[in-house]
């Protein structure tokens, strides 16, 4: 039993084709919940609808095991920072965070009360008789966070909230509601097209595209076996490395270009002679060494990110990425070696898209201690 | 921007005659205002300047009754035009309902049909009514106003969805928000609007002259049409410092209202 219980939930507009198809979901109490997708696969239209803002065209939303379908927002205790802030221009810094509290006619001491511990846990306090005209995008960001926290709902509802900050303040915000949400135990959902910030914020995410329900599970289960090709491409950057492959009795064949030589063992025998997708991540297309099986490869791009280095080369018909630590000083046109190993691949159906069989080797990764 | 100062003076120069051109009636109808009949009629300089005009003025004619009367009437058309034009852009913006679109189509069709060829259906209400020679008879048949609605809604649409959802989820209702959201973020508009309806009920004619049949509810553009006369000549520097009275409630708002719209057009929404 859930927090939040979706079941079967769906969307349409005008009855025609549907928004959101068959969404089941379970946000249990104090998770950060991320929801992902590229613009138009339905994630703020489903975090309006358990905001109740949108109306359900189908299915049942429990929240506290109360279905409140029919429920007008202002009765399901939540609040919501819109992506936006919606901060009411003509009022101050003060009155917009206690906008809500005079609404519900909460009473003036307690009104009070909270505004200072609001105001002093976001650094608003030197602020509140500013107008939102004069805040930063920043200052206006945590205007709108410190109006969610001052109404106390145990749920809040976020959509968007980074994206109108720029890259470094981003990075700030993610730290700083990710940290707020732990210490006041929110539960918290989070509408997000950004993978990066699914990945660090949320305790668990739920990948969405056109309206269908992709994938749940936790930032590192989602990096490591995700269950389609749409997952495995959106989650992690640079993007999974794709090809069509065809298997053989004893070799994997990408695009036509790299043979692989394998053992059956390594593989399930189910697979065999399908058109197959294989995917594997950058970060596992090594420089080649000596005594390994490597595959000379010519690089299209080199790009220099400091701490390491992103080399593109082409097979076949896709442009691959590998992610080579530290700085590589080759130069576009040279002809390189590059490790690949059979336990770093994520096999998929050609026509499903659906994983078959993801890469063994996961482990590898871990953390180097020094 | 700099401007070399050579252009500057060019500019203002440039300004200040078109400004003369423009003013010239009213220059000529002040300087008349303060001048005796025979100067006026032989259009020679003034010999003497008086006040004289403007006593007969007020001596002659119930002026004040009329501007009274007037200001009602100016006052009450603003007002009600604001409050009937803020509330209908408010349903055409934040309401949904069927047909919304469309309705609000035919109500901006309304403003192609002129005043005048509605006037004597008009007429036929406010008689049956019983409302001519009363104020309600004046006013009441302007409150609907498409042109204000159109502003209005156009305004409203500026204002962020969020906001409204954001009320919302406080449990905020429709009349609410309207009063402490929409209506203080769209100040401006609602000045500019209701200038504009003061304005032109200020200088309405053809109506109060229909619908009024005697001097006590009759607005003062009625009356400086009396101040003419029809036997003997007319008597135009009274004529003048009547109109030069009625035209400064005009400039008064014109001058107080400035400065507010100025501040109010410069501050903006946030994005």
């Amino acid at each position: 039993m859930g927090y939040i219980e979706l079941m079967d939930i769906s969307k349409s507009y005008n009855k025609q084709s549907n928004v959101l198809n068959g969404i089941d979901l379970n946000i249990e109490k104090g998770e950060f919940f991320v929801l992902v997708g590229p613009s138009g696969s339905g994630k703020s239209t489903l975090l309006r609808m358990i905001a109740g803002l949108e109306e359900i065209s189908g299915g049942t939303l429990k929240i506290n095991e109360k279905i409140v379908n029919h429920l007008p927002p202002k009765d399901r205790n939540l609040s919501m920072v819109f992506q936006n802030y919606a901060l009411y221009p003509h009022l101050t810094v003060e009155q917009n965070i206690l906008f809500g509290l005079n609404a519900r006619k909460i009473d003036k001491q307690v009104q009070k009360k909270r505004l200072e511990e609001t105001a002093k846990l976001m650094g608003l306090s030197d602020l509140l008789k500013r107008k939102p005209r004069e805040l930063s995008g920043g200052q206006r960001q945590r205007v709108a966070l410190a109006r969610a926290v001052v109404s106390e709902a145990p749920l809040c509802l976020m959509d968007e909230p980074l994206s109108n900050l720029d890259a470094k303040l981003r990075a700030n915000m993610r730290i700083e509601i990710r940290r707020l949400q732990k210490q006041l135990g929110l539960t918290m959902i989070y509408v997000t097209h950004d993978q990066v910030e699914a990945m660090t914020m949320g305790d668990r995410i739920m990948v969405l595209n056109d309206g269908v329900i992709q994938q749940v599970g936790e930032p590192i289960t989602l990096y490591n076996k995700p269950s389609n090709l749409f997952v495995a491409s959106f989650i992690g950057s640079p993007k999974m490395n794709l090809g069509k492959a065809v298997l053989t009795d004893d070799h994997l064949i990408i695009e036509e270009e790299l043979k692989i030589p394998i053992n059956s063992t390594q593989i399930e025998t189910n697979i065999k002679n399908k058109n197959l997708i294989i995917g594997i991540r950058a970060e596992n297309l090594p420089l080649g060494s000596n005594g390994e099986e490597t595959y000379e490869i010519e690089v299209v791009n080199v790009e220099q990110l400091g701490n390491e280095t992103l080399v593109s080369f082409e097979v076949g018909s896709e442009l691959w990425t590998a992610k080579w630590l530290g700085q590589w000083l080759g130069k576009v046109g040279d002809k390189v070696p590059v490790h690949i190993s059979i336990e770093n691949i994520h096999f998929f159906d050609a026509h499903t898209g659906n994983l078959i069989q993801a890469a063994s080797n996961t482990n590898k990764q871990e953390v180097v201690k020094i | 921007m700099t401007v070399p100062i050579s252009r500057k003076i060019l500019f203002y120069i440039l300004l200040m005659i078109s400004a003369l051109v423009i003013f010239a009636p009213v220059i000529m109808a002040f300087v008349m205002s303060f001048m005796d009949n025979k100067d006026i009629m032989t259009g020679s300089l003034p010999q003497t300047l008086s006040f004289d005009n403007y006593v007969k003025a007020f001596e002659k004619f119930p002026l004040l009754k009329y501007l009274f009367n007037s200001l009602v009437v100016a006052l009450v058309i603003t007002f009600g035009q604001l409050v009937l034009s803020s509330l209908a852009a408010y349903a055409f913006v934040f309401l949904e309902f069927k047909g919304r679109d469309f309705l609000f189509f035919l109500f901006i069709a309304t403003m192609m049909v002129p005043f005048e060829a509605s006037i004597i259906p008009n007429f036929h209400i406010i008689r049956d009514l019983g409302w001519i020679d009363k104020y309600l008879g004046l006013t009441v048949p302007f409150f609907a106003m498409a042109f204000g609605t159109f502003l209005l809604r156009q305004n409203y649409k500026q204002i962020p969805k969020e906001l409204r959802e954001a009320s919302l989820i406080e449990g905020m209702g429709d009349f609410k928000f309207f009063l402490k959201v929409v209506l203080p973020v769209s100040k401006t508009s609602l000045v500019t609007l209701g200038a504009y309806g003061f304005l032109t009920s200020w200088n309405m004619y053809l109506w109060p002259l229909l619908s009024t049949t005697n001097d006590t509810v009759r607005t003062v553009q009625i009356g400086l049409k009396q101040l003419q006369n029809q036997e003997q000549l007319n008597d135009w520097g009274m004529i003048m410092a009547g109109a030069i009275i009625v035209i400064i409630p005009t400039l008064v708002l014109l001058f107080l209202g400035q400065k507010k719209l100025q501040k109010g057009l410069t501050e903006g929404a946030i994005k």
